[in-house]
């Protein structure tokens, strides 16, 4: 798999965390050891890969196979402690047995179920908990199962081992005194340290076909044009464009997605000009497009905001103020249509629906009038002359107006 | 690449959302088969009827894949936007035979998961992909920023083929709280003005020749275009007015094909029209019966305008009541005694114009008693400070033409400010008599 191959290529520092780790849950598993470690890095640096395969190579040992049970909690899944220990029941199969009891404290709670896994006759099975989102479990109330998990760590009533993983670099700082007194302090950092050679690796490594393919002709063809395609200058420079930009591989998968899903009988093979389009697809500014649809009272309304900021170096402004610099242009070219009030008052209801202009304190109060409420304008200035090029029929008073003040 | 799939199907959907081929097409090569995985989640953002939700439901009802269509402004907590999806997956109907309930009762997302996860693992079909709609999915990120980052990587966490859609008009900066999974982005740009006439023509009423209808919808976009891009409101205008286009030719006093005696009889109604754009300040039934009466054009529209827009009439002292606080509101405190004292107070130097015009800034809040000074002041014949004086203030309040700053319990020193436009009082001084102009602290 190309991620594996990732880790291989990374510096050894990668490999030399990654046997810490196997170690530390191997321990606890065989000498009944009690651990507890923090695994930090950034999005996409690879976090949840390196678990997963150490826990498929601690698979293949027997005798780890046989008295570690896992326990699986996710931060953004289990939002508070009692259904986080809802699950932990449920995963170690205790649910019947929590089921009968109702219990007042959490560590109380806590404590049964591990004395009934004690009592099931195997007196030397270890927990390990793999805790993800490890930062949103310490936003619950109290701490309540950080605290309980590390002091059971802690006093070695039963051997648990205590895996979090976050991408918060400052998730210690989170942590209350007393949960964080109990904890090991131990923490693995993963940063992403891949080189612009090892990424067109990873590159290669990841459109490769496996040997598993059933047309093996195809599959050689196939890999063979990768190796093409990774020397060809057109890609390495948009390869080396996205590495600058950021260096996970989920960003060079989004790269990938679609040149490969548009792969047919017809274009059976990627060719460089598939993957510089997508990555202009990529790189598309999503405001700007918004903006070409708009009709040209919007724009109008726009180029007044504009010209507004400008006037007041970036003061907020109001709905009135929008409305009279529009005035004062439409009576300058008789030529351009007016409409009513109302109808611009919707208009520029619209735009506000768009996120296009926002108030100044969040939601407008119900107290102060709409056309009175101040208001921000979020686009650039860049984006809005950009945007004036390109609309399509646009008329060419507005275009002058638009660029009149900019000097 | 997709033999399996009903191509006279597919022919369909090409013909009745036309200018959406590529998008169909990219759709298409994403699903890719149903057995095999999609990307974990897509954003589709676009303006206003540019047909996102259409394409989407219409495109995963001809491929006949298993999906789930969740309108997050119905689904507005998180148990009713997990049991809907619950419910359809499972093919359930709430329906008054089984009490409008639905199969299981979820409110929490770890539930969530497991159930979905089971139903899938019952539901299989071979692995085949499940898609989740989520149309706009901008109301469940300002509700639920966690929930919807969990979602997005739904195929993560249940590890299940599943696909999440979230369609929005927002862009995917706009949205805050992804947690770092970002979806792939899709945008469905807007239609020229060449597109909206051909997707309006599509909608020709049955007995009347395609030219002709042709011709009325460029007339149309002629006049609107300027203002309005959005198809809903098009195709609203369209059917609204071409009874009254048709007229003069099942009268009898045109030709299909004399354009010019059309138009002139429609000008005056499309002018109205744009004049109250988006506004529906009458139903479309008004709309028809004004129109037989709108026989001549110019002089008769503002009268249907003011018909709309009734100003309600109000007692004598209440319209000096109005106008007094409407000075109070923007005149500054200290121009008050050169405005309204007796005898002419000595010409000070003139004050330096504000940077701002204060009708820009909005109304002040004044106190009651400044309400009332000035309006003894204005108000040519005596006037007892009677409880008559009083509740019309407060009527004033109720008629949202003055708002009370404060909270409600405050007894004394009570403010308010005037919300009536600077228009309305104008027409308000000129019923009164009384030129407001000479007042006003701006136009000195």
């Amino acid at each position: 798999m190309a991620t594996n191959a990732y880790h291989d290529n990374g510096t050894d520092d990668t490999a030399g965390k990654t046997r810490q780790l196997l170690e530390l849950i191997k321990c606890t598993a065989i000498t009944s050891e009690c651990n507890s470690a923090l695994l930090i890095g950034p999005r996409g640096s690879g976090k949840t890969t390196i678990l997963k395969s150490i826990l498929q190579e601690l698979d293949q040992i027997k005798e780890v196979k046989n008295n570690l049970l896992q326990v699986h909690l996710n931060g953004l899944v289990q939002r508070d402690d009692r259904t986080a220990l809802k699950e932990i029941a449920r995963q170690i199969n205790l649910e019947n047995t929590l089921g009968d009891h109702v219990f007042g404290s959490f560590s109380e709670t806590l404590t049964f179920l591990l004395e009934a896994l004690k009592s099931g006759g195997k007196s030397s099975v270890s927990i390990l908990f793999v805790i993800e989102e490890f930062d949103l479990f310490a936003q619950h109330k109290n701490q309540t199962l950080l605290y309980n998990l590390f002091d059971i760590s802690q006093s070695a009533q039963t051997p648990i081992c205590v895996l979090g993983l976050t991408c918060r670099l400052d998730v210690i700082e989170l942590l209350e005194k007393r949960v964080k007194s109990r904890f090991s302090h131990r923490q693995i950092h993963l940063c992403m340290t891949l080189s612009f050679k090892d990424y067109i690796e990873v590159f290669c490594l990841t459109l490769n076909l496996p040997t598993s393919f059933p047309d093996k002709k195809f599959a050689k063809a196939w890999n063979y044009h990768v190796k093409v395609l990774s020397t060809d200058a057109l890609v390495q420079a948009v390869l080396q464009k996205l590495y600058n930009l950021n260096k996970s591989i989920r960003h060079l998968h989004m790269l990938l997605i679609l040149p490969v899903c548009e792969t047919s009988e017809a274009r059976p093979y990627l060719t460089a000009a598939d993957i510089a389009n997508s990555y202009k697809n990529l790189g598309l500014d999503s405001k700007a497009s918004m903006l070409h649809g708009l009709s040209v009272l919007e724009m109008c309304l726009i180029i007044a905001m504009n010209h507004l900021s400008q006037i007041y170096d970036r003061d907020p402004f109001n709905f009135e103020m929008v409305y009279s610099e529009y005035q004062k242009f439409v009576q300058k070219k008789s030529s351009v249509q007016n409409f009513e009030k109302a109808v611009i008052v919707k208009a520029f209801e619209h735009l506000q629906s768009l996120e296009f202009v926002l108030p100044l304190e969040g939601l407008a109060s119900s107290r102060a009038q709409k056309e009175y409420t101040q208001m921000y304008l979020l686009i650039d200035p860049a984006q809005i002359t950009d945007a004036v090029q390109k609309y399509a029929g646009l008329p060419t008073e507005i275009q002058h107006w638009a660029r009149s003040s900019l000097c | 690449m997709d033999t399996e799939f009903d191509v006279l199907g597919f022919a369909e959907l090409h013909s009745n959302l036309p200018y959406r081929n590529r998008q169909i097409d990219t759709l298409v090569a994403l699903f890719g088969e149903p057995t095999q995985k999609t990307v974990s989640s897509i954003f589709i953002y676009g303006h206003t009827a540019t047909g996102k939700t259409v394409l989407v439901t219409a495109l995963l009802a001809t491929l006949q894949v298993p999906h789930v269509v969740i309108n997050c402004v119905e689904c507005y907590t998180s148990s009713l936007l997990f049991e809907a999806i619950l419910d359809n997956l499972s093919d359930h109907k709430p329906s008054a035979a089984n009490g409008y309930s639905s199969v299981w009762h979820c409110d929490n997302l770890n539930d969530f998961l497991r159930l979905f996860r089971s139903l899938l693992e019952e539901k299989a079909k071979q692995g085949e992909t499940v898609y989740v709609v989520l149309d706009k999915a901008e109301r469940l990120q300002e509700r639920d920023a966690l929930l919807f980052a969990a979602l997005l990587r739904l195929q993560e966490l249940t590890g299940c083929n599943v696909c999440v859609i979230l369609i929005s008009e927002l862009v995917w900066e706009k949205f805050s709280g992804a947690h770092g999974y970002e979806p792939l982005q899709m945008h469905f740009p807007d239609y020229s003005r060449g597109q909206l006439l051909d997707i309006l023509c599509l909608e020709c009423p049955s007995g009347h020749s395609k030219e002709f209808y042709r011709n009325y919808v460029s007339l149309l976009l002629s006049m609107f275009h300027l203002a309005c891009r959005d198809l809903n409101e098009l195709q609203y205008l369209a059917q609204l007015h071409f009874a009254e286009y048709c007229r003069p030719v099942t009268s009898g006093e045109a030709n299909v094909d004399d354009i010019r005696k059309l138009w002139k009889n429609i000008e005056p109604h499309l002018k109205v029209a744009l004049s109250t754009l988006y506004l529906r300040e009458s139903s479309s039934c008004q709309v028809e019966e004004t129109a037989h009466h709108l026989v001549k054009p110019g002089g008769a529209t503002s009268l249907n305008i003011s018909q709309t827009r009734a100003n309600i009439e109000q007692p004598f002292y209440s319209k000096f009541l109005l106008i007094g606080a409407y000075l109070a509101s923007y005149n500054p405190a200290k121009s008050d005694r050169r405005f309204f004292s007796r005898g002419r107070v000595g010409k000070r130097k003139k004050a330096i114009k504000t940077k701002t015009n204060a009708q820009l800034l909005g109304p002040k809040p004044f106190p009651l008693d400044r309400l009332l000074a000035i309006f003894y002041a204005i108000v040519d014949d005596k006037v007892a400070p009677t409880a008559n004086i009083f509740t019309q203030v407060t009527s004033l309040v109720s008629l949202r033409l003055l708002s009370r700053t404060g909270a409600d319990d405050q007894l004394d020193n009570v403010k308010y400010r005037c919300l009536v436009s600077f228009d309305d009082i104008c027409s308000i001084g000129r019923s009164v008599r009384f030129d407001i102009i000479r007042y006003l602290y701006d136009y000195i």
